[in-house]
Order: structure tokens, then sequence, then C-alpha cells
């Protein structure tokens, strides 16, 4: 066989290959939303937005305490988390963009991005659960925060530098001092920005299971109490999906679908916003 | 213009600001506390983990604790081999398949889709990333390890499972619950963190040194291999890195389909455990200080690992930018 054949059909196959593995992933990303919805929608109905989780051997029963309750940590966690965020991202994109700190910060934070989030439930853990000795919201809301910091540093800087220099040196010609061009100029032309870097954050904790494990541990019952151990839907999948009843796990497949929904929906909504931006 | 009104400006005439306005100084300081504050939270995870961790090993040794397959509450005897053992071995067999797809999928988006194609496979990959763990783990333990159980196993076995001497690796029971299936699953976890790492790395490659490679009488394959891949092995490696710290650290999915014994097998398709789905699953019900500590110590031991991993993927990601810096 003549190289040039050999040539050509080593690059027909690779390439053929390549476009396989490309459907394998798309294969695999339509099989889990096939089985999400197939398994989750018939479940999807009022009643799991009206009815508490059900006991053990309890036949009807929703998922309303867990959805509130994944509400309440997912707001604390982003109240908390995102404001430090935004002033850390702050700092590396405006004061600090080449202090010797900011190198540093900005490595770790990128290992934190990526640190597994159930050492952070452990973390936790040790600093709130222990001291005040009983599982609560509050500590399941800041091991959320933990998780939210790093990825709104990382997106706040990104869009902070986004913006043009020259608007900086405008408004400080004009006079203004650097704080007032952070916040009057930098932060209102990345305000959008920063807000999608949020909801990609919150994204990203909606279905965080590991951190919440024994933080916000789980509760049967409604409470608002974030001082009591909250019920939450990532959670309660995990304990429905191993339990022995079938209506749990009917439960358990309406509340991924319902978190799985939330999440792409962000997401996308995110990505279109980004993609208008840049 | 008073110079206290705009240091900036200052700076740009005079080389240096004279004097700060008292708002800079205050917003500088608290944004610096917030950045610094990330470090902070770097190093008390560390000193808590450690702090919570001592009690076991000061009762068996740091090398003792890892070396030591030993698990078992009642004698309160504890060792972190078998789960440090699945962790690593669930994570190679996840780098194992994933890698190749990954590195696929990053082709067919950068050199063979058509532009109007690129963006919605991308976006669709990167989708895969988005989707919560703990799907996976429905997904995983409800549909994929019945069906790998049923349809992939056997045939594995009757293949593989015949060769002489790796033969034994692919032995085990037909319950698709193994760590085998937690690789599968983790794989599939992983792709969309290399593939879109190796897209981005393989798009800086100008379009000058594709279309010489080209105007030579290159095929797409040879220009893939020869041209692009020696220019972005740091950036693929970091890609990979990342991927692989993903993978080390993943609690969830893998919680719901390793099988969680804790035993060490060189069967992959027999049940096992890994350091995330220990912790998640006996922390609660760890009673006594040294079952703790032992659950804690493990904690650590994942996050040193990890954190090695991803300082690599990170340092070898910013090698890659700033020779692309020195090359545009």
């Amino acid at each position: 066989m003549d190289i040039y054949r050999r040539r050509k059909i080593v690059n027909v196959f690779n390439l053929s290959v390549s476009v396989l593995t490309t459907l394998f992933g798309l294969f695999f990303l339509f099989w889990l939303l096939w089985v999400l919805f197939s398994k989750g929608l018939s479940h999807l109905n009022l009643d799991l937005f009206a009815l508490d989780m059900p006991g053990p051997g309890s036949e009807t029963g929703g998922l309303r305490n867990a959805i509130v309750g994944s509400l309440l940590l997912t707001g604390v966690g982003v109240a908390i988390g995102a404001p430090i965020g935004v002033l850390a991202g702050t700092y590396l994109a405006e004061f600090g963009r080449y202090a010797w700190v900011s190198t540093p910060v900005r490595f770790i934070n990128d290992v934190l991005l990526s640190a597994p989030s159930i050492v952070i439930g452990v973390f936790v853990y040790e600093i709130m659960v222990v001291p005040m000795g009983n599982f609560s919201g509050w500590s399941g809301g800041v091991a959320l925060a933990i998780i939210v910091i790093p990825v709104v540093v990382r997106t706040t800087e990104d869009m902070m530098r986004l913006v043009p220099d020259t608007l900086r040196e405008a408004a400080a010609a004009l006079g203004a001092p650097q704080w007032r061009v952070v916040v009057d100029v930098v932060l209102k032309a990345s305000l959008s920005g920063i807000m999608t870097g949020i909801l990609l954050a919150v994204a990203r904790i909606a279905g965080e299971t590991a951190p919440l494990l024994f933080t916000a541990l789980n509760n049967q019952f409604f409470t608002l109490d974030m001082d009591q151990p909250m019920g939450n839907l990532p959670v309660t999948i995990f304990n429905f999906a191993m339990g022995p009843y079938d209506n749990w796990h009917d439960l358990a497949w309406a509340g991924s679908l319902l978190i799985t929904l939330a999440v792409l929906t962000l997401n996308i909504m995110t990505r279109i916003f980004l993609r208008t931006k840049k | 213009m008073t110079e206290e009104e705009s240091p900036v400006a200052v700076a740009a005439t005079q080389g240096a600001p004279r004097t700060r306005a008292f708002g800079d100084l205050l917003f500088e300081g608290i944004t610096r506390s917030a950045a610094v504050g990330v470090l902070l939270v770097l190093g008390a995870i560390v000193v808590m983990l450690y702090l919570g961790a001592r009690p076991a090993f000061e009762k068996f040794g740091f090398w003792g604790f890892v070396t030591t397959a030993e698990w078992n509450p009642v004698t309160e005897m504890f060792g972190g081999l078998s789960p440090t053992v699945g962790t690593l071995v669930s994570s190679l067999i996840a780098l194992v398949i994933g890698l190749p797809v990954s590195f696929g999928i990053a082709i067919f988006i950068t050199e063979m889709a058509p532009p109007w194609l690129k963006q919605p496979v991308g976006t669709a990959i990167e989708l895969l990333a988005a989707i919560p763990s703990i799907i996976y783990g429905m997904w995983g333990l409800f549909v994929f390890a019945p069906f790998f159980a049923e349809h992939i196993q056997p045939v594995l076995t009757d293949t593989l499972g015949e060769l002489p001497g790796i033969g034994v690796l692919f032995q085990g029971p037909p319950l698709g619950i193994s760590v085998f299936t937690a690789g599968i699953v983790l794989a599939i976890m992983i792709i969309p963190f290399i593939a879109s790492v190796m897209r981005d790395v393989f798009e800086t490659v100008p379009a000058e040194l594709r279309e010489s490679a080209f105007g030579i009488g290159c095929t797409t394959w040879e220009v893939v291999w020869h041209v692009i891949l020696p220019l972005t092995k740091v950036g693929v490696m970091g890609g990979v890195m990342l991927g692989l710290g993903r993978a080390l650290g993943e609690t969830m999915a893998v919680t719901f389909v390793i099988g969680n014994a804790h035993e060490l097998h060189w069967a992959l398709f027999e049940p096992g455990n890994s350091i995330a789905s220990t912790i998640a699953n006996e922390f609660t019900e760890a009673d006594g200080e040294v079952y703790t500590a032992a659950l804690i110590a493990l904690g650590l031991l994942l996050f040193i690992i990890t954190f090695i991993i991803l300082a690599l993927a990170k340092l070898m990601l910013l090698r890659m930018s700033r020779q692309e810096g020195l090359r545009s």
C-alpha cells in the first residue's frame, strides 16, 4: 500500500473516531435528560410543591419543605459568598492588579474552584457544627458560601477587566478618586457581567449535596429556623434514592428533574448573556 | 486640578501618588481583606482538618494510617488504604476512558465542525458539567449500573477477563455496582472539563501554522498530531490534571455506584469505596473520637492530593498562556 493512501486512511479513520467520541459525549447528555424526564415528569404535580416529605410508609407526600429549605440555603450561601467574592474580585482587577498578594490569591482561588466539596463540608462541620452543638441551616449556608466565593471572584475579575482602561482614565482625568472610578464607572459597566457570575454560582450550589450532608443535614419537617437542621433537595434525593420505598424513589426523580431544570436554565441563560457581552 | 482629588492623574504626571484620598485607602483596604480572606479560607481548611485528624494520626501514625487496609469501627482500627486506592483507581479508569474521548471531542469542535455547529456542540458538552453530581448518582444507580451489569460487564469478562495477567482485573459479581462503574460515571463527568480546556488551547494555535501545514499537504489528522498537539502539550496536560482533580474529589456520583465496601480487590468489578464516598456515608454515623478523626484524616488526605493535582494543572495552564503571550 502506498504511503499516500495509508495517510488518507489514517486521517479518515481518526477523524471518524473523533466524530464518534463527540456523539458518545452527546449521547450521555441526552440519555441523562431522557431518563430524568421519563421518570420525573409524571411526578411533577402540585402535591410536590404543596406537601411536605412523607415519612417511612406514608403514601402521599411532596417536597415542599425541601424546596423551601434549598431556596433558603442557596439564598444564605449567595448572600454571604457573593459580596466577599465581588470585593475580592474588585481588588484583583482594580486596586491590586499588580500587587504581590494578588498572584497567590488568584492561584489559590482557582484551586478552590475545583476543591472537593465534601472536604468543605467537613471543614464547616468542624468550625460551626461542633462549637454550636447541632446541625443547622446556617452552617449549610456557610458551606455553600465557601463554594460561591471562588466562582464569583473569578467572574468579577474577568468582567471588570473587560472594561476598557480608557474609561478608567477618562474618569480619573475628570478628577475622580480611584474608588469613585471603581464604583461609578467600572462596577457600573460590569454589573450585568458580575450578576451573571453570581447566577452561575447559584447554579453551581443548587445541586451541591456533599457539603450539606453534615452541615444542614436534612429535616423531614417544614422549618424556616436556620438554627435547626434544614430540609433540602439534594440530601433528600440522596436519602430517598437509598431508601426502600417506591414513592420515595419517585419523589427523588421528581426532585432531580426539578434541580436539573433549574440548573440548566440558569446555565443556558448565563451563556446566552455572556455571548452577547463578548 | 488639586492633587488629592486624583491620584491616578497625579500618578500619570509625576510617577507616584503623593497623597491618596481617604475613600481610596478605605476601599482598597476592604477589598484587599476580602482577597486575603480567600487565602485565609484555604489556610483555615488545612489547619482545621489537621486538628480534627490529629487523634487518628497520633494513634496510627501518618504512614501507618495511609498503608493500613483494616477499617473496623468496633475495634477502632482505622486505615485509609482501601479508600485511597479506590479513589485513585476509579479516577484512573475515568482518565483512561475520558482522555481519548475528550481529545476526540476537542478535535471535532476545533478542526472539523462547520462554524454553525461549533457553538451548539461545545455548549451541549459543557452542559454535562453543569448537571449536579447527585443526578449522575441517581442515573448511575438506577439506570446505568443495571444496564452495565447486563450488557457490558459480561462482554468484558468474557473477552478481557480471559486474558492472562490482566484478566483478573475484569472479574467480579454481576452487580453493576463496582469501582469500574464509578470510573465510567466519573469519566462522563470529567469529559466536559478536559474537552473544553483542550478546545481552548487548540484554538490558541495561530491560523498561519495550521495553514502552512495544510499548504505542504498535511492531512487534518497530521496537522492535529504533528503541529497542534506538540504546541499545546502543556495546556493539554493542564486540562487532564484538572479533570483528574475533579474526579478525585467527586463525591455523590461515586457514593451511589461504587458499592461502599471496605475491601481491597484486584477485580475492578467488585464493590469498593473512595475517600469521598466513605466520608459521605459514615461521617454522621461515626461515634467516638478516633472514628471521626479517621474520617477527617481521610478528608485531609483527599484535600492534599487534589490540591497538588489542581496546583499542577494551574501551573501548566499558566505556562501555556505565558507561551501564548510570547508568541503573539
